[in-house]
Parts: structure tokens; C-alpha cells; sequence
């Protein structure tokens, strides 16, 4: 398996002309750049929306500017009309769950450095991973086109639960073309990410260099495996769950719709036999799944970036990848934790808890080992490395409010709350995307061949840092006192004395939108004019340092690396400089 | 810069735990049987969480600081790890979030592993997009059929009764305020006319989301507690994505007393 | 890269373009209304115009009122003062004439076209009921939808032949305006907030229909010579039901056509 294996055809030669080279191109890590790409823009259309849902929440009354240009039917003279908030809301889970967090991390990332750090020219199967982003674009497009057909984008939630979402415009407006347009593009999105996830499974068994063992692999290249065998197994039942709730809504068939239903007066007599809580079940199977999708490329890249600025060992290197194993096994086995008060036997619910707080432990486990990475070590807090250290803490307060909600009887009251909106934008949102910055500042050298600002680096980590924090924190407090979630304005009496804390969450949250503007100047400013990288600046010792900054088409020039150290070979005694390269022959008495 | 990471995350620490430890945020008062057990195994959830959540944070901070790098030439540690450390942590790990779960496992049984006292007083409640309304069996303690045909909102058909014909149905009586009496069994029988609902009431502790198609029973007790506050009335609110109207869908919970519990449904009954 | 390769990829993107562009045209045939120029009207002599006038009268045991509960939203039950509030299909005149019934000239005008007015019809929010309860349009002419009330509420006609739309209306938000494209009787309107509240639109083609108010009568003016079918439509009791009565106008002509309802049962 670790054989070096033979050139792949288009190796050699790196195509000529624009088009081949930069559009439909095979190479992985132009590839890879376009995921990127892509992911970037859809957080920044998916913080728009979250600024103008904070703006609505607080200012119900306000007339936003410009937005009665993009819908004049959903904010009438840039009046936010309910059902328009909850649109906006469900394109900005949809758009930052699928768009940001399945794509930027996984395949933005993975694609670009898998092959590269386990010493390969390319993925296995070039023109599959060409498909899945074009798949994925295709996929987003769609979802976009939405915004702009007669009543809306769809207003059922990112879950959209049938039958809300299956029986057409008389639930809501949205719920006609809007809610078709984004079962097409979900189901699109699968295709897309299960050619991916095919492609990392294979690209990772199949391609890794002489010496390169499975135990030798960075931590990033373990998440980036685990994270495509999930995806496969998982995005396989979004599928499905899609293309039967397609066939509800526009083929009058009823897999999720239930006889005897009157919407709005209407009384659907073509639906019988249906199951709302099938759907749920299919979409959980899937949902849950999706969370570590989500997080464990960026617990790779943490890992990697931690002990790279520690200059030290990765703490329990076998634990970190046992762990991240028994993470992606218990996935499978935790959905029904969403599912608490849906109806299901009250009996599976406290299997799923005791499921639910047995995947704690291999999350402690990182935990731990991130702090024992840290312990004893020489820290370079270089702006990659600061977003690394937040990582560990969001992840920490965002996975410990998930001990609450795992536990039925807690959940009960906290269920549906922003309790849960607190809990997984810290643990699922902002926890990765503090990874993804991280790995942007820590790779961006080899990416570009350039140094990114580290002064606007750091200045737009603390005001992040600080901000998703008074952002999100308060979220926890408001769910304990029962501010329901998914409301597009508050009018319940109880509600009137906690608006002044959603004042200072939503003033926090233009701050921290802002905030990301540094970090968008920051990265083209450095792209053309940020100082000229060298081949290893952080000094860190896996294979994707070992060649030109950024690298040549086929990555290793011909030259395929053999390995013959672990990956994290920082700070050994009695080595000549400070880390050893993995592709370096020097002999140091390797512990383990 | 390690000393302001130490300090920010020392800071963000220290308020966020504060807050909970002074209460400034809360649970509404619990009116129900059940609730203060619920409470009680938040607490505790909050007390472990609590621990976990300043060590961990407070050892990021202390390391960040402790393990900077000075400049003066010292070597980090060289460890690839400790294999007695981790198992240690593993199975405590292990031991306390599990061990919590089970601790919990009592309060949902005795929610959903029984049914409703004997006796316990049945209502029947109806989601749709946007409203909640109740159904009270009346005199001879059976819901009449439900008729799809024959609901009718405009004039406040909601389920679908054919009072002329149905037996059953003719003493029944439908009303858009749930009123219970306080300290005796309630179960109400949750069902939706189109989409996805969910029945929640902070003080009485329940959250129950309604399913088209499925018939879903909950029960409960309402306490003394409930007539101390609010005159008796809490809100129940929606909390399952249901449509356009889901923010102000809600309906009242009125407790009252035996007496003024038997008077208030004469009153109904007699606006059927 | 090679060929089967590039024809592939453009079989998926066109595949989802054509998917975006089919679902925009559909669209796009749905609401022909906001497209349509103004129509020629067929010239009508003034001077020969008659009308028909009528009553019509609740014939049996009034319904029994049924009450409105409006509980769940405090801001409906102040507007009424606390007082109850009963169902408009189950109103009767005190002289025994129903209110709320819509009487239109449903065939005879066929060979006239006519352009709709540019005056919108009102359709108030009141007390979380509408105000009127029963109103006509022409085609294409502008429904206007207004709110007295500081609560919202969604407008949601559910219309079988013409475009379906469901609105908000927050307190304050500036009125709606819409149009029917194809004539309908009846359209119910529902807010889906206040689930009790119903109006019902008349769309029709010509300007001949009228609404009987609390006297129980109407008066349809304007009429060119010819024989007409007169439909009378009443929601009494909750159950639609119509009749209909041919009549026969000469030039000048004024004719009485009275309509008598039973509930429906």
C-alpha cells in the first residue's frame, strides 16, 4: 500500500491556456483554491443574511436599507416581513452548513494538501474531483437562484421538515419553487460530496509515498480520511431523504406526508401513509454525521497547527487518531439526540443519550491532548497559532453545553431554545471556522507564495475572538430562560426584558461582520503584495513544506519524497536543527 | 501577546461562570410535579460542566502564558505522550457523563415510561398554522369524531364536529385557552392538522413536539405554585418551525382552582 | 483534459440551468396579470343602459351565531372591548334579508369587454376580522389590502384558478397591492395567524356585481340591453351555495330579481 506509485498521466505536463489551467482544471490544488473560493463567498453571502436577521431581531420596526431592491416582496420598503426572515434564515444555515463548513475545510483544504502530505501528485481520480466542484457549484447556483424567483427562497429551516416542506406553496410562501429549488441543489450537493469523499478514501489508502505509513500520517490527512468515510456513508442517506421529499412535492407521492392533512383550509386528499418522523430520522442519520464533517478537518488541522507553533510532539499522536475513529464510528449512533420531544419511543431516546454522551469522551480525549500539546512547550503565538489556541477554547464551551441537551430531561426545556443556537454556532460554526482561518494563515504561504499580514491577522483574531463570544455566550443564558429559537421577532411578554441582551449580541455581530473585512483585505492584499514566502517558514516538518511555495503542477517535480519520520518530530533531542522534515534520512532515536 | 490570550480567556471565563453562578439568568418558576427534579439534574449538569469548563479553560490559559515562547533558547519538552495519562482521562471521562446520564434516567422515565393516572383529565389539543385550541370531552368523557369535510375555522369548526349526528360530539366543547385545574393529573393528547408543531410551556417543564398523523400523549400536574404567579396564565408557545406565523403562535395555560376550574368550563360549554 | 470529459460537465451545468430556467418560466406564465396591457373597452350607449335591483331573503330558522374565540391573540380581543364576536356566514338581517351575498351578472356580457378600474377595492384588517367580508373585483384590477390593526397578520387567498400568494402584513407595513388574473368565484381569503378570519374576493370580468349590505339588497347598474344570467352567492352558515335567474333588460329598463336561501344543511 505504501509503494510509491506510478506518475499519474497528466503528471508530467501541466496544461497550457487559462481555461485548462484555472477553470476546468484537473490539478487538485487549483482545485482545491476553488473550493476555497467558493466556501469564501458563501460565508460572506451567509453572514450578510445572519447581520440582517440580527438587525430584524432587535429593530423589527427598521426599514434596511437595500433590501427592498433584493425583494421587494419579502421587505417591502426594506421592511423585513416575517416569512422573509425565516427565508434569510434558512439560506444561511443551508448556505453556511453545505457551502462553508462541508466545503472549505474538507474539500478546500483536503484537496489541496492530502495529496501533497502524503507525497502524492495528484488525488486518485483528477477528473472526479473536477466533477465534484463543478457538481458543488452547480449545487450552490441553484440554492442562489432562489433568492430570486416570485415568493422567495424556501422558509422551511435548513432541516426543512416535512410537511412543511412537502406540500407545497399553500404552507407559506417559499415553500413552492423555493423549496424545490433547494432539494435540487441539496441533492446536487450530495452527488457532489460523495464523489469527493470516494476520491479522499482512495487518494488516502492508494497514493501515500514510500514510508508514508498509516501511523505516519499528519493528523490533518487522519481528520481529512475519517471525515470522507462519514461523508460517504452519510451524504448517501441525505440523498435519499432528498429525492423522496422531491418525489412528495412535485411526483404526489407521500413518504413523509400523512393522510387526513387540511393546510389552510385546503384538505390534501392526494397524501396518505406518510411519516414526518421517517424524514427526520433519514435527515438526522445524515445531520449528525455532518456536525463532525464539519469539525473534524478542523480538529486535523488544529492538531497540526498546534504542534507545528508548540515545536513539540503532538501529544498522544494514537490517541488522537483512535479518538478521531471512535468519533466517526459514534456519529452513526447519536442522531436521535435531535429528536427528543419529535415523537419517537421515549425508549430510543435514552439509548441515543447514553450514545450521545459516550461520543463525549473521544472529544475529551482531544481536548486533553491539545492542552498536553501545549504543556511543556516553546509557543509561537503567530496569528495561525492564535486561532488554533481559540479553536481549543470554543470547542471546549461549545461541546460542554452539548453534555445539557444530550440528557432528555434537560432537553426538554432547553429543546428548540437558543441554548441550542448558542451551543452549535460555538462548537460546530465558529470552532471550525476559527480552523479554517487557522489553516488559512498557516498554509497561505504555500498556497501563494506569499507571507499574509500578521498585524491585521492578529488585530481580526481578537476582535473575533472576543466578539463570537459575547456573541453566542448569551445565547446559553437566553435558553435557559426559554427564548425560543427561529422567531422573527419577539412579542411575548416574558421576552420584553431580555432585549437588551439580543441588542448586545446583535451589536456585537455587526463588530464581528465587520471584523471579517480586515481578514478579506488582508488575504488579497497579501496575495499580491504580502511578503515573498520561502519553502518552510513556519518550520514545520510534513511534506507540503519540503517543496516550492507555491508548488509545481505535480507538486514533488518528479522527485516523489520517501518518509521516514512521523509527522510531528519537533524539538527532538540530539537532531541537528529544531524539527525533523518527515522526508528527511537523518537517524535520531525515535520514542514512542 | 501570551499574557492578553491568558487574561482574554481568564476574562471570558470568569463572566460567563459568573453569570450562571449569580442566577442573573434563569429558569421561569417550575409549576409542575415533575419539574424540580429536572432542575435539580441541570444543576448538576451546570456544577460538572462548570468544573470541566474552568479547568479546561484556565489550563489553555495557564499553558498559553506558562509556555511561551521567551526567546531565550529553551527547548520544549520532547513527549509524544503518556499512554497512563490518557487512559486516566478516558475513563474518567467516561465514568462522569455517562454516570450523569444514568442519574437522569429516572425523571424521563416516570415522564414517558407510564401513562397518566387513572383519572387523569383528558383534553385533546390541535395545532395549525397558527393556533393551538383544546377539546374537553364533555359530560359523557368521549371525543366525538373528527370530520375532515366539516372543519371549518371561519366559524370555529376546528375539529371537524358534526354535532347534529355524533353522538359523542354533541357535549363537546372546544375552546383557544387551556384550563386546568391545579393538583390533579392532566393528560393532553397532541395532534396537528398540517405541519409539524410543538407544545411548550417553560413552567410547566414540557416540551412535546405535535406530528400530523400520530396522536402523541404527554401528562402532568400542575402545582399550588401555578396559582401564585401570573394569576394562573402562562404561554404556550410553538417551538417547531411551523410557517410564516411561527413566532406569535401561542396559546394561554390557565390554572385555576377545582371550583373555579368547573365554572370556567360551564362558561365554555355554554358558547358552543 | 479530453472530450467525453468536457460533455459531461456540460451535460450536469445545463442540466441545472435548464432545471433554474424551466422553474423561472413557470413562474413567469403563473402570474400573467402584472404583464397584461390595458384592454380596448367595447363602446356601451350611455343613454340605453338599464339595472337590476333585488332582495335577497334568508328563507327557515336562523343559524345558530357561532362565537369567535380570539384568545390566543390579546391584541384582537381589546379591539372588540372584551365584547364577543360572532361569525359573519352566520349573519341574518334583522328584517330577515341576508347580508354579505355577492350577485353578479354571470353570463349575457360576454361580447363586451371591459377595462378594469383604476380605483383599487379596499380590503380592511379590523378587530382581526376583514372588513368587508365579502367583496368583488374586476380582473385585473387592484386589490388593495390594509391594516387597522397592531398586530400582523398574513393575507393568503386560496384561489384554484389564479396565482396563490400568502403575505405578511406587520403593523405599520405599507398596503398590498395585487391582481386577479382570471375571473373566480369565490376566492377565499384566510389569515392564517387568526385562523377564524375569511373574506371571500369575487373576481369577474365585467363591472356588474354588487354586495348586499345589512337591508338585504342590491342594485346592478349600468346594464346594455340584452338578457343577462344574474348568480347570487351566499356563504350562509359556513357552506357556499349559488342561484341563478335569467333576466331580461330592454333600453332604460330598471328590473327587480329577488333571491330566497335556505341554510345549507
Amino acid at each position: 500500500m505504501a509503494e510509491a506509485h506510478a506518475p499519474t498521466a497528466h503528471a508530467q505536463h501541466a496544461p497550457q491556456g487559462f481555461i485548462r489551467k484555472y477553470i476546468f482544471s484537473l490539478d487538485h490544488k487549483v482545485i482545491g483554491k476553488q473550493y476555497y473560493f467558493l466556501a469564501l463567498f458563501s460565508v460572506f453571502v451567509g453572514l450578510l443574511l445572519s447581520i440582517l436577521m440580527r438587525w430584524h431581531l432587535v429593530w423589527p420596526d427598521a426599514h434596511i436599507p437595500l433590501l427592498d431592491k433584493l425583494s421587494p416582496v419579502g421587505a417591502p420598503g426594506g421592511l423585513m416581513t416575517p416569512e422573509y426572515y425565516l427565508s434569510l434564515m434558512t439560506m444561511h444555515g443551508t448556505i453556511m452548513i453545505f457551502f462553508v463548513l462541508t466545503t472549505a475545510p474538507q474539500s478546500g483544504f483536503g484537496n489541496y494538501f492530502l495529496p501533497i502530505q502524503i507525497g502524492a501528485e495528484d488525488m486518485a481520480f483528477p477528473r472526479l474531483n473536477m466533477l465534484s466542484f463543478w457538481v458543488t457549484l452547480a449545487a450552490l447556483l441553484t440554492l442562489l437562484s432562489s433568492f430570486f424567483v416570485s415568493d422567495g427562497p424556501p422558509l422551511a429551516g435548513w432541516t426543512a421538515y416535512p410537511p412543511l416542506s412537502a406540500v407545497g406553496s399553500v404552507s407559506g410562501p417559499g415553500e413552492g419553487l423555493g423549496q424545490d429549488l433547494w432539494v435540487i441543489s441539496i441533492a446536487l450537493f450530495c452527488v457532489g460530496a460523495l464523489l469527493g469523499a470516494l476520491n479522499f478514501i482512495a487518494t488516502t489508502l492508494e497514493l501515500r509515498t514510500r514510508g508514508m505509513k498509516l501511523m505516519r500520517l499528519p493528523l490533518t490527512c487522519w481528520a481529512w480520511f475519517i471525515t470522507a468515510i462519514v461523508g460517504l456513508l452519510s451524504f448517501a442517506v441525505l440523498f435519499a431523504a432528498g429525492v423522496l421529499l422531491l418525489l412528495d412535492r412535485v411526483g404526489g407521492t407521500s413518504f413523509f406526508v400523512p393522510a387526513g392533512l387540511i393546510v389552510s383550509d385546503k384538505i390534501l386528499s392526494n397524501h396518505s401513509g406518510g411519516s414526518p418522523l421517517l424524514y427526520q430520522h433519514l435527515f438526522w442519520f445524515f445531520g449528525h454525521p455532518e456536525v463532525y464533517i464539519a469539525i473534524l478537518p478542523g480538529m486535523g488541522i488544529t492538531s497540526h497547527i498546534l504542534s507545528c507553533f508548540s515545536r513539540k510532539p503532538i501529544f498522544g499522536y494514537r490517541a488522537m487518531t483512535y479518538s478521531l475513529m471512535a468519533i466517526g464510528f459514534l456519529s452513526f449512533t447519536v442522531w436521535g439526540h435531535h429528536m427528543f420531544v419529535s415523537g419517537m419511543s421515549p425508549y430510543t431516546a435514552f439509548a441515543f443519550s447514553v450514545m450521545t454522551m459516550a461520543i463525549g469522551v473521544p472529544s475529551a480525549i482531544k481536548t486533553f491532548n491539545w492542552l498536553g500539546t501545549l504543556w511543556g512547550g516553546r509557543l509561537r503565538l503567530t496569528t495561525a497559532m492564535l486561532f488554533s489556541i481559540g479553536f481549543v477554547s470554543l470547542f471546549v464551551s461549545g461541546g460542554l453545553s452539548g453534555l445539557f441537551l444530550a440528557q432528555p430531561p434537560v432537553d426538554v426545556n432547553l429543546h428548540a431554545t437558543y441554548f441550542v443556537v448558542g451551543h452549535f454556532h460555538l462548537v460546530m460554526g465558529v470552532a471550525a471556522i476559527f480552523a479554517m482561518f487557522g489553516g488559512t494563515f498557516y498554509w497561505f504561504p504555500k498556497m501563494f507564495g506569499r507571507m499574509m499580514n500578521e498585524t491585521l491577522g492578529k488585530i481580526h483574531f481578537w476582535l473575533t475572538f472576543v466578539g463570537v463570544y459575547a456573541i453566542f455566550m448569551p445565547m446559553h443564558y437566553l435558553g435557559v430562560e426559554g427564548n425560543v429559537r427561529r422567531y422573527s421577532t419577539f412579542i411575548d411578554d416574558f421576552m420584553q426584558p431580555l432585549l437588551p441582551v439580543h441588542k448586545f449580541m446583535s451589536i456585537w455581530a455587526f463588530i464581528v461582520g465587520g471584523a471579517q473585512l480586515i481578514f478579506i483585505f488582508n488575504l488579497f492584499w497579501s496575495m499580491f503584495k504580502g511578503e515573498k514566502a520561502g519553502i518552510n517558514p513556519w518550520e514545520s516538518t510534513s511534506l507540503e513544506w519540503t517543496v516550492p511555495s507555491p508548488p509545481p503542477h505535480d507538486n514533488f517535480a518528479g522527485k516523489i519524497p520517501v518518509v521516514y519520520h512521523g509527522p510531528y518530530e519537533y524539538g527532538v533531542p540530539g537532531a541537528e536543527k529544531d524539527y525533523i522534515m518527515q522526508d528527511s534520512p537523518e537517524v535520531v532515536a525515535e520514542s514512542h | 501577546m501570551a499574557l492578553a490570550v491568558a487574561l482574554v480567556v481568564t476574562l471570558i471565563t470568569l463572566i460567563s461562570v459568573g453569570i450562571f453562578v449569580a442566577k442573573v439568568y434563569w429558569f421561569p418558576v417550575d409549576i409542575s410535579t415533575h419539574g424540580a427534579a429536572m432542575d435539580h439534574q441541570f444543576l448538576l449538569t451546570l456544577i460538572i460542566c462548570g468544573v470541566i469548563f474552568v479547568a479546561a479553560q484556565l489550563g489553555l490559559a495557564y499553558f498559553v502564558w506558562r509556555y511561551r515562547d521567551k526567546g531565550d533558547g529553551r527547548k520544549a519538552t520532547y513527549s509524544h505522550g503518556n499512554n497512563k495519562l490518557e487512559a486516566t482521562w478516558t475513563i474518567a471521562a467516561a465514568i462522569v457523563f455517562i454516570g450523569l446520564n444514568f442519574l437522569g434516567y429516572n425523571i424521563w422515565a416516570k415522564m414517558h415510561f407510564t401513562g397518566a393516572a387513572p383519572g387523569a383529565l383528558k383534553i385533546q389539543v390541535q395545532a395549525q398554522q397558527f393556533a393551538f385550541y383544546f377539546r374537553y370531552p364533555g359530560p359523557d368523557g368521549e371525543f366525538g369524531p373528527t370530520h375532515l369535510e366539516k372543519v371549518d375555522d371561519a366559524i370555529g369548526n376546528f375539529f371537524g364536529l358534526d354535532r347534529a349526528h355524533d353522538q359523542a360530539s354533541k357535549d363537546d366543547i372546544v375552546t383557544a385557552t387551556l384550563g386546568i385545574p391545579v393538583n390533579r393529573p392532566v393528560e393532553l393528547i397532541l395532534r396537528s392538522q398540517d405541519v409539524e408543531h410543538s407544545f411548550f410551556v417553560r413552567e410547566l417543564r414540557m416540551q412535546q413536539d405535535i406530528v400530523p398523523g400520530m396522536e402523541i400523549p404527554i401528562h402532568f400536574t400542575a402545582t399550588e405554585e401555578a396559582l401564585k404567579h401570573n394569576g394562573g396564565r402562562y404561554e404556550i408557545v410553538c417551538t417547531q418551525l411551523c410557517g410564516l406565523g411561527h413566532y406569535k403562535m401561542r396559546a394561554f395555560l390557565q390554572v385555576m382552582t377545582e371550583q373555579d376550574y368547573e365554572k370556567w368550563l360551564q362558561t365554555q360549554a355554554a358558547a358552543q | 483534459m479530453n472530450k467525453r470529459h468536457l460533455l459531461a460537465l456540460a451535460f450536469v451545468v445545463s442540466l441545472a440551468l435548464f432545471l433554474i430556467a424551466c422553474s423561472k418560466k413557470e413562474e413567469t406564465t403563473e402570474q400573467p396579470a402584472e404583464t397584461t396591457t390595458a384592454v380596448q373597452p367595447t363602446p356601451i350607449d350611455q343613454s340605453t343602459v338599464g339595472e337590476v335591483t333585488g332582495k335577497v331573503s334568508f328563507d327557515g330558522t336562523k343559524p345558530k351565531p357561532h362565537q369567535i374565540m380570539m384568545d390566543q391573540d390579546p391584541a384582537c380581543v381589546k379591539a372588540h372591548g372584551g365584547k364577543p364576536v360572532y361569525a359573519e356566514d352566520d349573519e341574518v338581517n334583522g328584517n330577515g334579508t341576508l347580508p354579505n351575498v355577492f350577485v353578479y351578472v354571470k353570463s349575457g356580457a360576454e361580447n363586451y369587454t371591459f377595462a378594469a378600474p383604476s380605483d383599487p377595492v379596499v380590503l380592511d384588517q379590523k378587530g382581526c376580522m376583514y372588513d368587508p367580508h365579502v367583496l368583488g373585483v374586476m380582473v385585473d384590477q387592484t386589490l388593495k389590502v390594509v391594516s387597522s390593526d397592531p398586530t400582523t397578520h398574513n393575507i393568503h387567498p386560496m384561489p384554484k384558478d389564479n396565482r396563490e400568494w400568502n403575505m405578511s402584513q406587520p403593523p405599520g407595513a405599507a398596503p398590498i397591492e395585487q391582481k386577479f388574473a382570471r375571473p373566480e368565484i369565490m376566492i377565499p381569503v384566510k389569515c392564517n395567524q387568526h385562523p377564524w378570519m375569511r373574506a371571500y374576493v369575487g373576481v369577474v370580468k365585467n363591472p356588474f356585481f354588487s354586495v348586499t349590505g345589512s337591508d338585504g339588497t342590491f342594485s346592478i347598474k349600468g346594464l346594455p340591453p340584452g338578457t343577462y344570467t344574474v348568480e347570487a352567492w351566499t356563504a350562509v352558515g359556513g357552506t357556499p351555495q349559488t342561484q341563478d335567474q335569467t333576466v331580461t333588460i330592454g333600453p332604460k329598463e330598471s328590473k327587480t330579481v329577488d333571491f330566497s336561501f335556505k341554510a345549507a344543511s
